[in-house]
C-alpha cells in the first residue's frame, strides 16, 4: 500500500499521521524547529520569508483555540497569508459536504490546508482528494491522529533529554480516545525510545494497544517507577456517561498525578500535557506548575515545530 | 421455446453431476441432460464450449433499496445487475422505507418484479412493524402475500420477551426467522471490529461480543420455541465456532456468511477506505480463517453476496460517516471461484453454496437441474478475467472493496424460466 503522505520522491507531501512517517523526515522536522527557535537569546521566533506568496487555510470542523492559534503565528512568521475558518459543526447541518467545503477552499487558491476534524480519517479523505500540489496537514482528526502535537511532544523531550534511545516514557489517561496518545506512540517508537508505557484502567484502553509497541500498566506506583518522561492526556469530561468512569475524583485518586505520585518516577523526570488541562481531575496543580512541568514550554516549542512542518511541506518537489 | 446448450460442462451439486452433458429445454423447463428427447428441435442453441452450465445462482442478501432508497439503486438496476451475476433468484431483506412489514408493499414489489422478467425475487419480511422491535407482523398475511422468511435486517430487536415471542409465533405456522446477531448496546456507534486496525486508526468499535451474546439468546430462545432459525452474517470464530456447537447438540439452526468477508479482514481498511465501511464489520484475519473453516467443515450452509448498493457521495466521507455497504450481485460468482481456488473447494462444492444450499434454506424446490425443474440456468467463462470498475458493473452502486482487482469467471448467459434473460 502507498504511504499517503510521501509523494514519488519520498518526500512529504502532506502530514497526517505519525505512523509511518520516515525517522529521517522526523528527524529532519526536529532539526528544522530547532533552527527556527534562538534559545540563547530567549528572543522571539525570527520572522522568515519561506512561504511568502502562499496561502495557508486553518480549516477547524472542530473547536480549538490553542492549536489554531499556533498554527495561525507559525504561518505568519513564514510570511504565509493565512486564513482562518472554523466551521465548526454546523456545515454539515447546512447540507455542504467535507469535500465540496474543501473544494470551495481550492478554489480560493490554497496552498496548504491544516485540518481538524472530529471524524478519524478526514484528513486523509482530504489529502486523497485535492490536487498533488496542495499540501494537507492534519491538526487532529477524531481519535485517530495529531501528528504536530507528537512532534512538537518529540521536540521538547529532545530539548530536555538530548537522546531518545535511553528513554523510559509513560503515557497516562484516557488512550482509547485519545489521537494525541496514538501519534505520541507512534512517534516515540519510531525515535528509537527502548520502553513505552501506558498507564489506564482498562475502560480507557483500546484492544490490543500493546500491539502499538507498549507496555500497559493499570497503576500508577508501577507504571511511573523510573521513568524519565511523563505524557499526560486530557480526561474528557463526558467519560463519566459512557460508563467509563464512575467519577471525576475517583479517577484522580487512581491516576491523578500529584507529587506522591510523581515521586515514583526518575527525580529529573518532565511532566508534559498537551493540554488543556483539567487541574484536579488529571493532574494536580503542584505538579502542573511544579518545577518537572515543561508544559507551556511544549506550547512555545509548537510554533516553531508548526514552523518547520509547514516549511517542509513547502520545500517539497510536486 | 426450446434451447439446446450443447457441449458445456454440466455441474449440478444436488444431482452430484460434473461432466459434459448437453442440456435440453422445452418451454420453462428441463426436459432432458445428456440426450435429446424425441423429436426435439432447438429454436436456440447455446454453444457451451469450455464454459460450465451450473443452476442459476441463489442470492440470500440482496438489497434493491427499493421502496424508498431509489437514489442508491432501482429495482430495475438490480435486476440487471443479478442476471449479470448469474442470479436467477434473490431474497431481500425488509429493511427499505417504509420496511416490508405490510402485505401491499410485498405484492407491489412482488409484481414489479415479475414485470422485469429477470430474476426471481422472494421478500423476506419485517419481523416486527416497522422493524421496530415492538409488534410482530402480520405474518400469514405476508407469506400468502409472498414472503419467504421474517427478519429484522439490521435493526435491533432488544427486547428478548418479543424475541421469544415472535419465534413462539412463527413456530406455530413453521415459518423461518432470519437473523443477524448483533447486540445493539455493544455495538453502539461501532463501526469497526475491536481490533488491531480500530486501535490503529482510532474507529470506534464493535467487540466479538456483541454477536456472541446476540447470537447466544437467539441460539437459546430458537430451541425453546422450535422455530426454524438462519442466521445472518455470521462474522467471527467465536460465532462460528457456538454453531458448529448447536448443530453437533441437534439444533435446527442454518447460516450464510457474506462474500466480503470470506476474502477481506480488517486489515483491508488501510488508510480508511470507505468501501470496507460494511456491516458486520470486517474482522481480523484469525476470523477470516475461521469462517472458511466454517464453510469447509458445512457448519456455514450458504455464502451470500450481502448486496447493499450506496451512492457515491455517501461513501465520499470519513470512514464513521460513510454509509456501510458495497455492491454484489456480479461479484458473487468470482469470489465464490476465487474462494475454492484457494481453498481447494471442488467446483461442485463451491457452487452448492450459491445454488442448493441456499433453496434449501429458502425452501425452494430450485437451484438443481432436474429434469421436470424450471429451467433456471447460468451459464459462465470460468477461465475470463475481468476487471472490476465502474463502467463493468451493471448495477448502480458502484462501490466496492475489490474495485481495480482482476477476478476471473464472467457470466455469458442466464437463463430464467427457459429464457434467456441476459448473454454476453
Amino acid at each position: 500500500m502507498k504511504n499517503p503522505q510521501l509523494n514519488k520522491h519520498g518526500e512529504l507531501q502532506h502530514l497526517l499521521t505519525t505512523e509511518g512517517l520516515p525517522v529521517r523526515i522526523m528527524r529532519d522536522i526536529l532539526d528544522r524547529a530547532a533552527g527556527f527557535l534562538d534559545l540563547d537569546e530567549g528572543r522571539e521566533i525570527k520572522k522568515v520569508p519561506l512561504l511568502h506568496g502562499k496561502s495557508v487555510f486553518n480549516v477547524f470542523f472542530e473547536n480549538s483555540t490553542r492549536t489554531r492559534t499556533t498554527f495561525e503565528i507559525a504561518a505568519k512568521r513564514l510570511s504565509a497569508d493565512v486564513v482562518n475558518l472554523n466551521i465548526g459543526s454546523s456545515s454539515t447541518s447546512k447540507g455542504e459536504t467535507l469535500l465540496d467545503t474543501v473544494d470551495n477552499l481550492c478554489a480560493m487558491h490554497a496552498d496548504m490546508f491544516v485540518v481538524r476534524h472530529s471524524q478519524s480519517g478526514a484528513a486523509h479523505l482530504i489529502a486523497r482528494h485535492v490536487a498533488p500540489e496542495i499540501h494537507v496537514i492534519n491538526a487532529g482528526d477524531g481519535r485517530h491522529a495529531h501528528p504536530t502535537q507528537a512532534l512538537l511532544d518529540m521536540f521538547t523531550i529532545r530539548h530536555y533529554k538530548k537522546e531518545f534511545h535511553n528513554l523510559r516514557v509513560a503515557i497516562v489517561g484516557d488512550v482509547l480516545h485519545s489521537r494525541v496518545a496514538r501519534s505520541q506512540i507512534h512517534a516515540l517508537t519510531t525515535l528509537g525510545v527502548p520502553e513505552v508505557r501506558v498507564i489506564a484502567p482498562k475502560t480507557l484502553l483500546p484492544t490490543m494497544v500493546e500491539n502499538l509497541g507498549v507496555q500497559v500498566y493499570h497503576d500508577m506506583a508501577k507504571g511511573l517507577k523510573d521513568v524519565d518522561v511523563v505524557l499526560m492526556l486530557r480526561l474528557q469530561n463526558e467519560r463519566m456517561q459512557g460508563a467509563a468512569l464512575p467519577s471525576g475524583q475517583e479517577y484522580f485518586k487512581n491516576y491523578g498525578l500529584t507529587e506522591e505520585k510523581l515521586a515514583y518516577a526518575r527525580p529529573d523526570a518532565i511532566v508534559m500535557h498537551p493540554g488543556p488541562m483539567n487541574r484536579g481531575i488529571e493532574i494536580d496543580s503542584r505538579v502542573a506548575d511544579g518545577l518537572q512541568s515543561v508544559i507551556l514550554s511544549q506550547v512555545t516549542f509548537g510554533i516553531a515545530v508548526r514552523m518547520a512542518v509547514m516549511s517542509t511541506l513547502a520545500g517539497s518537489n510536486k | 421455446m426450446n434451447i439446446h446448450i450443447k457441449n458445456g460442462r454440466l455441474i449440478d451439486p444436488r444431482n452430484n453431476l460434473d461432466a459434459q452433458l448437453d442440456v435440453f429445454i422445452i418451454d420453462q423447463y428441463i426436459a432432458a441432460i445428456g440426450n435429446a428427447p424425441a423429436g426435439f428441435k432447438a429454436a436456440e442453441v447455446i454453444d457451451a464450449t469450455g464454459l460450465i452450465v451450473c443452476p442459476g445462482l441463489i442470492d440470500l442478501a440482496a438489497r434493491l433499496r427499493e421502496p424508498g432508497f431509489e437514489y442508491m439503486a432501482t429495482l430495475e438496476s438490480e435486476m440487471d445487475a443479478a442476471v449479470a451475476g448469474g442470479i436467477t433468484s434473490l431474497a431481500c431483506p425488509p429493511d427499505t422505507d417504509p420496511p416490508l412489514d405490510e402485505p401491499g408493499l410485498v405484492e407491489m414489489l412482488k409484481h414489479r418484479a415479475k414485470n422485469l422478467h429477470q430474476a426471481r425475487l422472494y421478500p423476506v419480511a419485517a419481523l416486527t412493524t416497522g422493524l421496530m422491535g415492538k409488534e410482530l407482523t402480520e405474518m400469514a398475511e405476508l407469506v400468502d402475500a409472498g414472503c419467504v422468511a421474517f427478519s429484522q435486517a439490521d435493526a435491533p430487536l432488544t427486547d428478548t420477551r418479543v424475541l421469544y415471542r415472535a419465534m413462539q409465533y412463527a413456530a406455530t405456522f413453521g415459518y423461518s426467522v432470519w437473523l443477524r446477531p448483533q447486540d445493539s448496546y455493544l455495538s453502539k456507534d461501532g463501526v469497526a471490529h475491536d481490533g488491531e486496525v480500530a486501535t490503529r486508526c482510532g474507529l470506534p468499535a464493535i467487540p466479538v461480543c456483541a454477536e456472541t451474546i446476540a447470537l447466544s439468546t437467539m441460539l437459546m430462545l430458537a430451541k425453546e420455541t422450535g422455530v426454524k432459525l438462519h442466521i445472518c452474517r455470521v462474522s467471527s470464530a467465536a460465532g462460528v465456532e457456538m454453531i458448529r456447537t448447536a448443530r453437533q447438540q441437534g439444533l435446527a439452526v442454518s447460516c450464510d456468511v457474506s462474500m466480503n468477508h470470506v476474502h477481506l479482514s480488517e486489515m483491508d481498511i488501510g488508510f480508511f477506505d470507505p468501501n470496507c465501511r460494511l456491516t458486520p464489520p470486517l474482522r481480523s484475519l484469525r476470523d477470516k480463517a475461521a469462517l472458511r473453516a466454517g464453510l469447509l467443515d458445512g457448519t456455514i450452509d450458504a455464502i451470500c453476496s450481502n448486496h447493499a448498493p450506496v451512492d457515491e457521495d455517501a461513501k465520499q466521507l470519513p470512514f464513521a460517516e460513510a454509509e456501510s455497504g458495497a455492491t454484489g450481485l456480479e461479484l458473487l460468482l468470482p469470489l465464490l471461484l476465487k474462494w475454492a481456488e484457494q481453498d481447494k473447494v471442488s467446483l461442485a462444492g463451491a457452487l452448492s453454496r450459491v445454488t442448493a444450499q441456499p433453496a434449501q434454506i429458502l425452501g425452494l424446490d430450485a437451484g438443481h437441474l432436474s429434469v421436470g425443474a424450471l429451467a433456471d440456468v447460468c451459464v459462465f467463462d470460468p477461465e475470463k478475467y475481468w476487471k472490476v470498475e465502474a463502467s463493468a458493473l451493471k448495477s448502480q452502486g458502484k462501490n466496492t472493496p475489490f474495485t481495480g482487482h482482476e477476478v476471473q469467471g464472467r457470466v455469458r448467459y442466464t437463463l430464467v424460466d427457459g429464457k434467456i434473460v441476459y448473454a454476453n
